[in-house]
């Protein structure tokens, strides 16, 4: 795991391929200047976010060769992009790609599709139906795309997994600014997501969110690394485009690891048993909430 | 029973995405530069002091569209926004071209009830659009749009006229908000301080015209709109039950000036119902 990671927090241009592919390149160029040894774009970063009917224009599978040149650029160092993937059933996914030593390696299609307040990805993609997490040169990665982090039980999967950096390509727009303070309400939320996902599942965070607008939402960028230990140790500025880099060591996973044994303790069979007995009867569910209320 | 306050704004973060909303959405369509109406008012005297930090005040068009009965305060206060400003003010009376069309309608210029009032309204607000979009298109700018969230959710505005523009930075602050950011981005005090109006005729205010006041309508539209409060628990929160029920009615009775056109569906992908794309696509 000890590499050196970079997070690209660019402005895709909706439903331009050509345009984005070009600049991927670019941003590579860059963090291969630096010496990057992983390379982590947000979400849909190929094609734009706000896409409706251009999912369909846009959708490709992973071996078409427009990629070629983009997937060649993984030979030396661990690229993670975004693209609308065309599964072989003609369903479409919000697919999360890596690709290592020249090749794809590895796909993550998302589960959790966003389908309310501006979010319409359940009207157009196909849900993943698994958290896979993959092993590659630079150790054991975990893919949550966006909403994936928002359920609990998406990172736990991958901490079961041994997962040492959990890759959380983002495409959040602004909200709130109706409170205090200098965060907009969807940025302070996250800050606060990403750092208990650090602690609960005790492996990096790498979160890579977007920047631009799009029919007048704005992605937020503040793209950020999190420690093992929760600890937010390095953040883009703000809304602008922005190459993080951050060095991710094995020793910080192996110090959290040891001081609190959390993935020794961790009870997934217990889980199971309680899992298996509320999918028989979901209506225990309903009456724990049920007693609940009665004893107030 | 007091009613809740207004919502707040953070004003610093509203500045920072409003600006680059300016920039960033005007840039897609290759253009630097704005232009907009400039009333007197607090609105626009905002939009103003935002566009003149995204794209430099030298590459924004302020234009006041004085009418005849329009009070002279307003022409004052407009200069003092566009001086603040730093931007270049043009003044284009309109009182010819809207007097030479009302004159042309059989009855409308003796017209004084209530539906004469609001035509003749109506083709001021109307001029002042074709003033602005022909500048627009011999500057290569684009036309800002000054509604502010309390005037969109209640309709209150003129389709075609000041309810129209290509980007509007204002549509998503209730009137209160805009006056909070007013005071954070320098607007001047006079202004600020002056009662809305939209000058229509002497003496009108919003205020007045809505009969109910902007901070006590903000704190019932937020929590209607924003917060999603159930017509109990916003009666709970002490407004009257009356006026919960009459702002309800106007937003809805409003909806189609939020809303393109409707189109008769015949084929397998009708624009806008199931044609769809962002508007961004385009740019």
């Amino acid at each position: 795991m000890d590499c050196l990671a970079a997070l690209c927090q660019l402005r895709p241009a909706l439903g331009d391929l050509e345009r984005n592919l070009a600049a991927h390149l670019e941003w590579i160029d860059r963090a291969a200047e630096a010496g990057a040894d992983l390379v982590l774009f947000p979400e849909l970063s190929l094609t734009g976010y706000f896409l409706r009917d251009l999912v369909h224009d846009l959708a490709l599978r992973p071996d078409d060769r427009r990629l070629r040149e983009l997937i060649a650029a993984s030979t030396e160092r661990t690229l993670v992009f975004g693209l609308v993937e065309e599964g072989d059933d003609h369903r479409c996914y919000n697919s999360t790609v890596i690709a290592e030593g020249g090749e794809v390696r590895h796909v993550h299609r998302k589960v959790h599709l966003p389908d309310y307040g501006i979010f319409e990805e359940g009207r157009y993609f196909a849900a993943g139906d698994r958290f896979t997490t993959w092993r590659g040169r630079l150790g054991r990665f975990g893919v949550l795309c966006c909403e994936d982090a928002w359920h609990l039980d998406s990172g736990w999967l991958h901490f079961l997994q041994g997962a040492d950096a959990l890759l959380v390509p983002c495409a959040s727009p602004a909200r709130g600014v109706d409170t205090e303070g200098p965060e907009l309400g969807s940025e302070a939320a996250w800050r606060t997501l990403t750092e208990a996902l650090a602690r609960f599942d005790q492996a990096w965070v790498l979160h890579c969110n977007r920047v631009g607008f799009e029919d007048g939402a704005m992605y937020w960028g503040a793209s950020s690394v999190v420690s093992p230990f929760g600890e937010r140790v390095a953040a883009a500025a703000g809304a602008e485009e922005e190459l993080l880099l951050q060095r991710l060591d094995s020793d910080a996973v192996r110090r959290a690891r040891l001081f609190a044994p959390l993935r020794r303790d961790a009870r997934p069979d217990l889980v199971r048993r309680h899992l298996a007995r509320l999918l028989e009867d979901p209506d225990a569910l309903r009456a724990a909430g049920e007693d609940a209320a009665g004893e107030a | 029973m007091a009613l809740p306050p207004p919502p707040d704004c953070n004003v610093a973060l509203a500045e920072r995405v409003l600006t680059a909303f300016l920039r960033e959405e005007a840039g897609k369509f290759g253009i630097d530069r704005a232009v907009l109406g400039l009333s007197g008012g607090v609105d626009s005297a905002v939009v103003l002091e935002l566009a003149a930090r995204a794209f430099g005040p030298e590459r924004v068009l302020a234009v006041a569209m004085p009418y005849r009965t329009s009070n002279p305060v307003s022409l004052e206060l407009a200069r003092a926004a566009a001086d603040h400003a730093g931007t270049r003010l043009e003044v284009v009376e309109i009182t010819p071209m809207a007097d030479a069309f009302i004159a042309a309608v059989p009855g409308l210029a003796e017209d004084d009830s209530r539906t004469g009032r609001l035509r003749q309204g109506n083709v001021m607000a109307r001029c002042r659009m074709i003033v602005l979009y022909d500048r627009s298109a011999a500057a290569g700018a684009l036309v800002l749009g000054t509604s502010n969230k309390t005037e969109l959710l209640l309709g209150y505005g003129t389709i075609h006229g000041d309810l129209a523009s290509a980007i509007n930075p204002l549509g998503d602050l209730y009137k209160s908000q805009v006056f909070a950011l007013a005071r954070h981005l320098g607007v001047p005090a006079e202004i600020v301080a002056r009662p809305p109006s939209a000058d229509l005729w002497e003496g009108q205010t919003d205020e007045q015209e809505l009969g109910f006041r902007y901070a006590e309508v903000d704190a019932l539209l937020h929590r209607l709109v924003d917060r999603r409060r159930p017509r109990a628990a916003l009666i709970a929160d002490g407004f009257p039950a009356e006026f919960v029920d009459r702002i309800a009615t106007r937003i809805r009775a409003s909806q189609f000036k939020r809303r393109p056109p409707v189109i008769a569906k015949l084929a397998a992908r009708t624009v806008n119902l199931d044609f769809r794309y962002a508007r961004d696509w385009g740019v």
